[in-house]
């Protein structure tokens, strides 16, 4: 079996990032991961930045990632 | 454990009084109604959970009752097939999840998160918690039947999944558990299975449905597929009902526990399509019919529960 990558990127959606990271956000502030699996915001529209909230599924599909 | 509820017809009479003492070689008679049929299994299904405190442990695997389940389960998963379109035509280079997730997008059902954002009244978001009492104390735990039963790559992500439902190792950030706090907050009773007595068909249906995917190993498919599609219409949902919970100042307790949601199921939902369910349908593609049944009729039996709650509360 081929190793499993730790950075999966989902078309139209988030990053996800398995394990413990800490995470610089578009402001400098840094998150520490608090799950075995997070996901990281791509489309830029999340409340919960640098989280992924599900946002991108509702804006316009040539604006996500 | 959770007590016995209250019978809703013959079946469930019967049933009852053979659950209690012991005797379980009886007539067991027709359903009187969808509901008495319905409670009859969720009975039959809650002996593989937590048990009751007025029953025998062991009656979980008692051949009559067995077989009575089978009889009543059967009956339900042809009852879903029947209800389902069928799996939709993709084309293989748009791939599984990109399916999936237009088919998700392409849901109109109504919606009880935004009902509450903007409109529920307090004993009407009440009536609603206690109807999903019935899942969120035991969340996750019917698909945690599923686990052992799929291949390698399915069974990691599944697992990885679960353990953030199960709070990563600290009982304190079980989801379940975070539910339970939001109903002890809210001066609801936090008892698995407390308000049984209170739910309507569609609550019983919902929640069978589940255990029916996951008790049985050939539906395994249908029960990642129900995951993936419950975890696919949270985050969103679960912010609305954060915002209603707020609008009427209740408990931060239970706000929490749909707070917790909105993050936890955006990369849920990610889990169960792309690492879960496609990678079942590759090492096993005979399951992707079941993994499409499985979603489609998670979406819509929650669909029947909010037209049963918005026409009852006069919203539909
Ligand atoms: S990628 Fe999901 S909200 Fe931005
Ligand atoms: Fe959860
Ligand atoms: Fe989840």
């Amino acid at each position: 079996m081929s190793e499993t990558p730790d950075v999966v990127l989902c078309p139209g959606g988030p990053m996800l990032l398995r394990g413990d990271h800490l995470v610089a956000d578009d402001q400098g502030v840094e998150h520490r991961t608090t799950r075995p699996i997070s996901a990281v915001c791509r489309c830029g529209k999340s409340a919960t930045k640098p989280w992924c909230d599900g946002t991108h599924k509702v804006i316009p599909e040539k604006l996500r990632p | 454990m959770a007590t016995l509820p209250k019978p809703r017809g013959p079946l469930s009479e019967v049933l009852l009084s053979a659950l209690v003492s012991g005797r379980t070689d009886v007539a067991y008679p027709d359903q009187g109604s969808a509901e008495d049929g319905a409670l009859s299994l969720w009975i039959l299904y809650e002996l593989s959970y937590r048990g009751y405190h007025e029953v025998d442990d062991r009656l979980e695997f008692d051949p009559e009752l067995v077989r009575l389940r089978r009889r009543l389960e059967d009956d339900l998963e042809q009852r879903l097939r029947q209800r389902w379109p069928g799996r939709p035509a993709y084309e293989a280079e748009q791939g599984f999840a990109a399916a999936f997730f237009a088919m998700i997008e392409a849901d109109d059902g109504p919606s009880l998160a935004r009902f509450v954002q903007r409109d529920a009244t307090h004993d009407q978001v009440v009536e609603l918690l206690q109807h999903r009492s019935l899942y969120h104390l035991k969340e996750s735990d019917p698909v945690a039947l599923t686990l052992p039963r799929l291949a390698a790559a399915p069974r990691a992500a599944l697992a990885e999944l679960q353990y953030d439902e199960y709070g990563g190792g600290r009982p304190e950030r079980l989801h379940a558990h975070l539910f339970a706090e939001g109903m002890a907050a809210m001066g609801l009773d936090a008892t698995e299975g407390g308000y049984v007595d209170e739910a309507p068909l569609e609550v019983l249906e919902q929640n069978n449905a589940m255990s029916l995917f996951g008790l049985n190993r050939r539906l395994r498919g249908a029960s990642v597929g129900h995951l993936a599609a419950f975890e696919a219409t949270s985050s969103l949902p679960c912010r609305k009902m954060a915002q209603g919970l707020e609008r009427l100042g209740l408990p931060a307790e239970i706000r929490a526990y749909y707070e917790e949601h909105v993050e936890a199921d955006a990369v849920h939902e990610q889990l169960a399509v792309r690492l879960i369910c496609e990678p079942l349908i590759a090492a096993e593609p005979d399951t992707e019919d079941d993994v499409w049944l499985g979603a489609w009729s998670c979406l819509d039996l929650e669909a029947r529960i909010a037209h049963r709650l918005l026409e009852q509360w006069g919203a539909a």
